[in-house]
C-alpha cells in the first residue's frame, strides 16, 4: 500500500490515490474482510487466553468441585455426593457465622468511611491557603498497603509495647486483637482508616465537578454549611456515594490481609469472616470441596454487586452526567 | 451568617448598637469561620496522618526507646539501624525486587492486553466481538479469591508453585482495562480514522503510531492504578510463594511480624520501605490519580 506521504493528521481531503486505493478495496472486499477478522482475533487472544485459563476454566471447576466430597484421608477418591454438600455448607452454622461476622464489618466499615470522607473532602474543599497540604495529609493513606497498615496498627495494639494500647490504659494480656468484643472492630478501624485516602480522593474529584456558581448561589442565598450540604452537595454527589458504597462492599467482602496480620480469625472465630473462613478451609484444613461451595457464595454475592454497579456506572456514563 | 436575608435582623441590631462597620462585622464572622475550619482541618490531618508519622519515628528509635513511657514523638538522635537490619536479616531488599518485579511484569502485560483487546473491540470488524466483549465484561463479576482454590491448583500443575510465572502470569489481563481502553477508542473521530485508511495505515500501525500516542495520560492513570493493585495483592502471593526468593513485600511485612518485639523497630523500618515506592510514585504521578479516579470505575 502507499505509504503516508507527511504528517499523518494533514490528510484531510483524500487524495488522487485515494480513489485507486477504494477500489482495489472493493475488489479485495472478501479477503480484506477476512483478514481484518483475523487481526481482531489475534488483537484479543492474548486477553482471552488468561481470561480462559485464570478465570472462566477455574469458576466452572470451582462449581464442579462443591458436587465432590473431599476424603478424609488424601489417598482416597474424592465422591460425587450432587447438591448435598452445598446444602450442608451453606445451612451450617459454622458458614452462617461467618457470613454474619461479614455482613458486621460491613456495616461498621462502610457508612463511616464513606461519611468520614465526604466531610474531609467538603472540609479541604475550599481554595484557602495551606489547603494543599492538608489535602495531600488526608490522601496520604492511599499509599499504605492493607498489609502495611495493618502490621502499623498490630504494633501499636501490641499489648506490651504498643502506643495505643497505653494510651488505652492495657498493659500485657490479650490486647485488644484479643479481645472477643473488640477485635472485629478494630480490624474496621484499621480499614476504615486505611481506605480513607481513596475515599477522600474519590469525594474531591466528585466535588471538582460541582459547578462553583451553585454553591456560591447557595452561599449568597444565605443557606447554612449544613443546608448547603443536604440540598446541594449531596445530590450531585449520589452517583459517587453509590460508587462507594458499592465498592465498599466489595472490598469488605474481599478483606483478607487485615484479618491475616491483624488476629487471624480469633479469637475464638470472633473475625473469622467468610474470605478467611474459605482461605483456612482450603489451605489449612486442605477441604477444597467445603471451600469451592463457599467459593461460589462468594462469586455470587460479589458478581451481583458489580453487575448492578456496572449497570449504574454504565447507564450514568452514557446517558447522564 | 445568613441572617440578613430577612430583613432587619438581630445581627443588624447588634452591628448598629456596638457601631461597627457592617464590612467588619461581617469579616470578624468569616475570621471565626475561618479559624474553626482550620481547626477542624488541623484536628483531622493529625489523625490520620498519626499513625504514619509515629512508624516512620519508631523506625529511627532503638526498641527500648520504642517502649520507654511517656512515648518518645521526636526522633532527637535518628538511629538507622533498623533499616540496616531490615535488608541484612530480614530478606527487605529481596522482597522489594521481587514486588517489584511483579508489578512491572503485571502493568507492562495488563496495558499491552489490554491496549490490543480494546482497539479489536471498538474498531476491528469480527464475527464473534458482540459474544467475546460479553465475556470480558462478564471477568469484572468474578473476584480473584472465588477462583483461587482450582486457580492454585492449575499453577502446581503448571509446574508454576513458589515462581514469579505464578504471581505474574494469572493478571495478565485485565477487563477494567479492556473496556477503558475500548471507550477512549471509539470516542476517537471517524474521520482521523477514515484519513488514517486512505493514507494506507493498517489497524496495527494505526494503534501505535495514532491510538496510542493520543491516549497516553488515560494509559499513564490505568498503569498507575494498575501497579498500586499489583503491589499491594496479599492473598494470591501468601497462596502461591512459599520461599524467600519469590515472596513480594507484604508477605514478607508477615514475615517481619515474627522477628519479634526485641527487634519491633525492624518491623516499622519494613513497613515504612514497604510503602516508600508507592508514596513516591504517588506524589509524582498525582494528576493522573485524580484524574483516573475523575474518570470514574478504575477500582475493578
Amino acid at each position: 500500500m502507499t505509504p503516508a506521504a507527511g504528517p499523518f493528521l494533514e490528510a484531510q481531503a483524500p487524495s488522487p490515490d485515494a480513489a485507486r486505493v477504494k477500489g482495489l478495496i472493493a475488489h479485495a472486499g472478501t479477503r480484506r474482510r477476512r483478514l481484518e477478522a483475523a487481526t481482531g482475533y489475534l488483537m484479543i487472544l492474548p486477553a482471552l487466553a488468561v481470561f480462559g485459563v485464570f478465570v472462566f476454566y477455574p469458576l466452572a471447576r470451582a462449581i464442579w468441585e462443591g458436587f465432590y466430597e473431599t476424603p478424609p484421608f488424601p489417598t482416597e477418591p474424592s465422591r460425587f455426593v450432587g447438591g448435598h454438600q452445598y446444602a450442608s455448607v451453606i445451612t451450617s452454622s459454622a458458614f452462617l457465622e461467618s457470613l454474619w461476622r461479614t455482613v458486621l464489618y460491613v456495616v461498621m466499615t462502610v457508612p463511616i468511611g464513606i461519611v468520614l470522607g465526604v466531610a474531609l473532602a467538603i472540609l479541604a474543599n475550599r481554595k484557602i491557603r495551606g489547603i494543599r497540604i492538608y489535602q495531600t495529609i488526608f490522601a496520604s493513606t492511599i499509599a499504605t498497603s492493607t498489609a502495611v497498615a495493618s502490621v502499623i496498627f498490630f504494633t501499636l495494639l501490641n499489648p506490651e509495647v504498643g502506643l495505643f494500647s497505653y494510651w488505652l490504659g492495657i498493659h500485657g494480656g490479650t490486647g485488644v486483637l484479643g479481645s472477643p468484643t473488640l477485635a472485629l472492630p478494630a480490624v474496621a478501624v484499621v480499614s476504615i482508616w486505611q481506605n480513607l485516602g481513596f475515599t477522600f480522593i474519590l469525594f474531591s474529584a466528585a466535588l471538582l465537578a460541582v459547578p462553583e456558581e451553585l454553591m456560591e448561589a447557595a452561599r449568597i442565598d444565605g443557606a447554612s454549611t449544613w443546608l448547603r450540604v443536604r440540598q446541594v452537595i449531596m445530590p450531585l454527589l449520589s452517583p459517587t456515594l453509590f460508587f462507594a458504597t458499592v465498592i465498599g462492599i466489595i472490598g469488605a467482602f474481599q478483606a483478607f490481609g487485615q484479618i491475616d496480620l491483624l488476629t487471624k480469625g480469633g479469637p475464638a472465630n470472633h473475625t473469622m469472616v467468610l474470605i478467611y473462613y474459605l482461605y483456612e478451609t482450603a489451605f489449612v484444613n486442605d477441604n477444597p470441596g467445603i471451600a469451592s461451595v463457599m467459593s461460589v457464595v462468594l462469586f455470587a454475592i460479589l458478581g451481583i454487586l458489580t453487575y448492578v454497579q456496572f449497570r449504574v456506572v454504565q447507564r450514568r456514563v452514557f446517558y447522564g452526567n | 451568617m445568613g441572617t440578613e436575608a430577612y430583613g432587619i435582623s438581630t445581627g443588624k441590631l447588634l452591628a448598629a448598637q456596638v457601631e461597627l462597620p457592617r464590612r467588619h462585622r461581617h469579616s470578624v464572622a468569616l475570621a471565626v469561620k475561618h479559624s474553626l475550619r482550620y481547626l477542624l482541618l488541623t484536628v483531622m490531618a493529625v489523625v490520620v496522618l498519626f499513625p504514619i508519622y509515629i512508624t516512620v519515628v519508631n523506625s529511627l528509635l532503638s526498641a527500648s526507646q520504642i517502649a520507654h513511657r511517656p512515648p518518645i514523638f521526636f526522633p532527637l538522635h535518628p538511629d538507622w539501624g533498623a533499616y540496616a537490619t531490615a535488608f541484612r536479616e530480614a530478606y527487605l531488599g529481596i522482597y522489594l525486587r521481587n514486588s517489584m518485579i511483579v508489578a512491572v511484569g503485571i502493568v507492562v502485560g495488563q496495558v499491552a492486553t489490554a491496549l490490543l483487546a480494546g482497539y479489536a473491540f471498538a474498531l476491528v470488524r469480527f464475527r464473534l466481538k458482540p459474544l467475546l466483549f460479553t465475556l470480558t465484561l462478564a471477568t469484572l463479576m468474578v473476584p480473584m479469591e472465588a477462583t483461587i482454590i482450582p486457580n492454585h491448583q492449575t499453577i502446581v500443575t503448571f509446574g508454576w508453585f513458589n515462581s514469579y510465572e505464578a504471581l505474574i502470569i494469572p493478571f495478565l489481563a485485565s477487563g477494567i482495562g479492556i473496556f477503558l481502553f475500548r471507550q477512549v477508542f471509539l470516542q476517537l473521530p471517524k474521520d482521523l480514522i477514515e484519513a488514517a485508511r486512505l493514507e494506507g495505515y493498517g489497524h496495527w500501525r494505526f494503534l501505535w503510531k495514532v491510538g496510542i500516542p493520543l491516549n497516553r495520560p488515560l494509559i499513564g492513570a490505568f498503569a498507575l492504578f494498575s501497579f498500586l493493585g499489583a503491589w499491594n495483592q496479599y492473598l494470591w502471593p501468601l497462596v502461591v510463594t512459599q520461599t524467600n526468593s519469590v515472596r513480594t513485600v507484604q508477605i514478607g511485612l508477615d514475615q517481619l511480624e515474627s522477628v519479634g518485639i526485641d527487634h519491633i523497630n525492624v518491623i516499622f523500618a519494613g513497613t515504612v520501605l514497604a510503602a516508600l515506592p508507592i508514596f513516591i510514585l504517588l506524589v509524582v504521578f498525582q494528576k493522573q490519580l485524580v484524574r483516573g479516579l475523575g474518570t470514574g470505575a478504575l477500582k475493578g
